[in-house]
């Protein structure tokens, strides 16, 4: 209802509208167009081919798009907390995470996802993949999957929100860095970085782990291959410990009382 | 009180006034380390493939990472400057009180904005750009001269930084809501200043025309220097140049927008 309620509120002024909406989804291109220039002078990169990384990229770009969409406004909580404004949302008789949440909601945050599903749709037909129906319903769970890590990164972050209110471009490095990271092959980075990603923070299972068992690639730090299929365990996961420390962090609130 | 000592207690108080953001300065300082970490192994997987791509080797290429780490909120390539709060007074109508003040609007607010660079270099450069030199083999030059001439880019690129961010916040008069513009400043910035790829490994024509642009004199003119892959004062006629125009281009839309239109009222 809340959310409801701020579509309705952007949708009053609609050419503004358009163009933010058209603004995000030019803001996320422009990550590809990087791609693809460094592409005009080469063609690989990491032993990965131009298809393949926008394979990756779309996975990432369309879990963390949905991600975005439904729990982004999280990394406004360092301002509530800070000017007050959280006891608001304190007295009122809805679940304080689905209400920061819904604060606002914006639709136009759809310029990501419709980025990343067209990325990933320029990609399908060009990578060199033998379709089998495993690898087909390893598709949609991969996505869904992914917007449930990057769900419990955003509300991890707002839980640390309570403790570092001025903080909150922390949070930009896991989730826009995470997203960031993730649009490039894994042969691309360190293996210590690989692993702190893979056992640390687990974004490894948004794509890297599955999309190199799509493409048939060998795994990374030499994982056995039912890894590729823990993404669902993964985000379960991920998304309780989140809850957890959100839960902590709505504790330790003390209202600033301004 | 001096009109010079006036400007240089307004950049003062600008410093002052970011340096009190300290939990925020050291959020900022974690996440530029974080992305350039990321571009760092990025750019070294695309040099593995092309050494001496640009006529860079790795080093400079890591050094150009970190340079671009610490300037990305000092020169504010992607916004954040001073030029929101400035929107938000046009918005408001708050700019009248900016406009009877015994100061010229530009310089008050050019000053204020270079007190702002000058803390995100101290506070959010610098720590970002020794960790990578510490983390990382890098080219860094050993003469004082190359690191002068390289200062005096830096200051030459606040200038023309600032000169584009004022004209954006000016839209503001006949916009209202700087939303758009400031959307698309920050797409140019992040695109044509270099901090999306170094300038010289865009292909072609349309490498020509992204470093002939200001946003070249951000990023990309002072690093050249640093690499000690550019004429110093090539790039200062280069970079001085885009600064007079853009600044003399705000002090005529200013001017523009004091005489003709209506402050809003509160």
């Amino acid at each position: 209802m809340i959310a409801g309620m701020w579509v309705r509120s952007t949708m009053a002024y609609r050419a503004s509208f358009v163009m933010t909406t058209f603004g995000n989804f030019a803001a996320t291109m422009l990550d590809f167009v990087g791609i693809m220039l460094m592409f005009s002078r080469v063609n690989a990169l990491g032993g990965w081919s131009l298809p393949e990384v926008a394979f990756l990229y779309g996975l990432s770009g369309l879990a963390f798009g949905l991600a975005d969409l439904v729990i982004g406004s999280m990394e406004r909580l360092g301002r509530r907390v800070r000017d007050g404004t959280l006891d608001t949302l304190l007295v009122r008789p809805a679940p304080v995470l689905a209400q920061v949440a819904a604060d606002q909601f914006a639709l136009r945050r759809l310029g990501r996802v419709v980025q990343g599903a067209l990325v990933l749709g320029w990609s399908l037909p060009r990578v060199d993949v033998d379709w089998t129906p495993l690898k087909l319903l390893l598709m949609p769970v991969m996505v869904v999957s992914g917007c449930g890590i990057f769900c419990a990164v955003f509300v991890a972050g707002a839980a640390f929100q309570f403790l570092a209110q001025d903080a909150s471009e922390v949070q930009n490095a896991f989730t826009y860095g995470g997203t960031t990271l993730l649009q490039y092959p894994p042969t691309v980075f360190a293996k210590e970085l690989v692993r702190g990603v893979t056992f640390v923070l687990p974004l490894a299972f948004v794509n890297w782990l599955p999309a190199t068992y799509v493409l048939g690639r060998p795994y990374p730090l030499g994982l056995p291959g039912w890894v590729a299929f823990a993404p669902p365990l993964v985000a379960v996961g991920c998304c309780a410990l989140a809850g957890l420390s959100w839960r902590a962090g709505l504790r330790s609130y003390r209202s600033t009382g301004s | 009180m001096g009109a010079g000592r006036l400007y240089v207690a307004v950049a003062a108080g600008g410093f002052r006034r970011y340096a009190t953001y300290r939990a925020a300065t050291a959020a900022g300082v974690f996440t530029n380390t974080v992305f350039g970490l990321i571009l760092v192994y990025t750019y070294r997987a695309l040099w593995d493939q092309r050494p001496h791509l640009g006529g860079w080797d790795q080093s400079q290429v890591v050094t150009y990472v970190w340079v671009g780490q610490a300037f990305l909120s000092t020169l504010a390539i992607g916004g954040g400057g001073v030029e929101n709060e400035l929107m938000e007074r046009i918005r408001t109508g708050d700019v009248a009180i900016d406009l009877c003040r015994p100061a010229d609007l530009q310089l008050w607010w050019l000053a204020t904005d270079l007190g702002r660079a000058f803390f995100q270099l101290l506070g959010r450069g610098a720590v970002p750009f020794l960790f990578g030199a510490l983390c990382f083999p890098v080219y860094l030059p050993t003469d004082a001269g190359t690191w002068i001439a390289f200062f005096v880019a830096v200051l030459l690129a606040m200038l023309v930084g600032f000169g584009i961010r004022y004209l954006v916040a000016l839209s503001a008069f006949w916009l209202l809501d700087g939303t758009g513009v400031t959307q698309m400043a920050w797409l140019a910035g992040f695109f044509c200043s270099g901090m999306l790829l170094p300038l010289n490994v865009f292909p072609g024509t349309l490498g020509e025309v992204v470093r002939a642009l200001p946003w070249s004199s951000l990023l990309q003119a002072p690093a050249q220097i640093l690499l000690g892959h550019a004429d110093p004062l090539g790039t200062y006629a280069f970079q001085g140049a885009w600064a007079v125009a853009l600044l003399g281009a705000g002090r005529l839309v200013q001017s523009a927008a004091t005489r003709r239109v209506v402050v809003q009222g509160g």
